[in-house]
């Protein structure tokens, strides 16, 4: 590709999360919702992704490699940042911090939630069942953890999908990056109505 | 005469490039109308400060005081504005003057904006025309076209919008708002476009375009109102199609 490696690197940046991670995390979220409709759905639904063929390459390809680049490389811009809210309090300066403190609090999260799961799961430590969420978000110390966890990383995405508009040219007039932003706002409140749904669903039963 | 009215001045200043900022406070007589300029030109001349001392005067940059050069452009009361048109009738006291702090600071509040002229240079900011015959009168503009264009090229070079971005700072080499606008201005221009794509190129880099982390502060900032994100979201527009024209190598370049 043209232009030099800093310029590759934010476009693949951009790229990354919003195709794969973005399309993953709604996927993500959609099946995990199968649990509000009883322990027999949710297992039936993970069981379906477990046992999609070569599982392996999907998750190496379309998670794991994307979320690594996206999280290492998105440290690095968010800490090439200088924070100046005290002078500057505009709405989207406040995105923009936000944008990268969630950053910060998702790749906390998703590290604690990946180790938790998928790799106690990989180790037999844990097997993938309703059980496990369960378990898990019974303790009202890791509720408010994933509470806080989810919603964060919904926030990421939705806001990071109002820059991705900016970044690839699609909206450039300062209107069509306002409907965007009511469009993003949208999208936070459905994905965080579903993640936060799911989680109620385990940690009370309701 | 009424009873004389102070004003207060809280100054930033630094006696050199490389010596430590402290704080100095000035009390001046009010006149009325005063800018910002004409109370520093009080303290010019009586350097005296609030204690009684005399000291040196303060040193500031200024040119045309009247918001067309952008020499004058200081922090006042936490914002980055040219201090000719600040009057002092509309700011809260004390009023407290700083450098911008993403500038080399020269002595007190004048700043070394040199970086921004790099910068413009390195983006050829500029309809290169020069040759030795004459080459004629060149395509015509469209009008609604000049009106856009017309906006962009009222940017003084001021550093306002560098010191509003939270991307410009000593962590990134970031080029700021205002190059990339007259990347757009020139490459807008219909002799200026022939080198569009080598003005593209230049800015395909983290230093470029892609240092903007649209905060959009500049155009919040920008005293001549100039839309700097629409200039930086049509350029990420531009650069995306020039690196898709591109990506298996460019059929113009061999």
């Amino acid at each position: 590709m043209a232009g030099s490696r800093g310029y590759v690197n934010r476009r693949l940046h951009s790229l990354l999360g919003v195709v794969p991670i973005g399309i993953f995390l709604i996927q993500h979220l959609t099946v995990n919702f199968f649990a509000t409709r009883g322990p027999e759905a949710f297992n039936a639904a993970a069981h379906f992704m477990e046992s999609l063929p070569y599982r392996y390459v999907l998750e190496i390809f379309i998670i794991f490699l994307p979320l690594l680049f996206h999280s290492i490389y998105g440290v690095y811009i968010a800490f090439t940042a200088k924070s100046n809210l005290k002078n500057f309090g505009y709405f989207r300066n406040y995105m923009f911090m936000l944008q990268r403190f969630t950053g910060i609090i998702t790749l906390i999260f998703i590290a604690w939630h990946v180790w938790e799961t998928r790799i106690a799961i990989g180790f037999g430590w844990a097997d993938l069942n309703y059980q496990l969420m369960e378990g898990i978000l019974t303790d009202p110390f890791f509720f408010w953890f994933y509470i806080v966890g989810v919603i964060s990383t919904t926030f990421h995405f939705s806001n990071g999908l109002w820059s991705f508009f900016v970044s690839w040219g699609i909206t450039v007039s300062p209107r069509s990056q306002r409907i965007m932003t009511y469009v993003s706002i949208i999208v936070f409140v459905a994905i965080s109505y579903v993640g936060v749904r799911t989680l109620i669903q385990f940690a009370y039963g309701v | 005469m009424s009873e004389e009215k102070n004003i207060t001045f809280i100054i930033t200043r630094q006696d050199d490039p490389n010596s430590q900022p402290y704080e100095e406070t000035f009390e001046i007589p009010y006149r009325n109308n005063m800018n910002v300029i004409s109370a520093l030109m009080e303290i010019r001349r009586n350097p005296v400060n609030a204690e009684g001392k005399t000291t040196t005067p303060v040193y500031w940059d200024m040119g045309c005081l009247e918001e067309v050069c952008g020499a004058c452009s200081m922090i006042i009361n936490g914002k980055p504005r040219q201090s000719c048109t600040a009057l002092v009738d509309q700011l809260d006291q004390p009023i407290r003057l700083e450098p911008m702090s993403t500038f080399p600071i020269n002595r007190d509040l004048a700043v070394d904006r040199n970086r921004m002229f790099d910068s413009l240079k390195k983006v050829k900011a500029w309809v290169p025309i020069d040759g030795t015959h004459d080459l004629g009168p060149g395509p015509k503009m469209p009008e609604s076209k000049r009106q856009w264009a017309y906006e962009l090229s009222k940017c003084m070079t001021c550093g306002v919008c560098l010191e509003a971005c939270p991307n410009v700072n000593s962590k990134s080499d970031f080029i700021g708002p205002a190059a990339l606008s007259q990347v757009r201005l020139f490459n807008s221009h219909p002799t200026g476009a022939m080198n569009k794509s080598e003005r593209l190129q230049t800015i395909m880099d983290a230093e470029g375009i892609m240092g903007c982390g649209n905060a959009q502060n500049c155009v919040e900032s920008c005293p001549k109102g100039i839309p700097l994100t629409t200039s930086i979201a049509s350029l990420y527009r531009d650069t995306a199609i020039e690196s898709f024209k591109s990506f298996f190598g460019s059929d113009q370049r061999v």
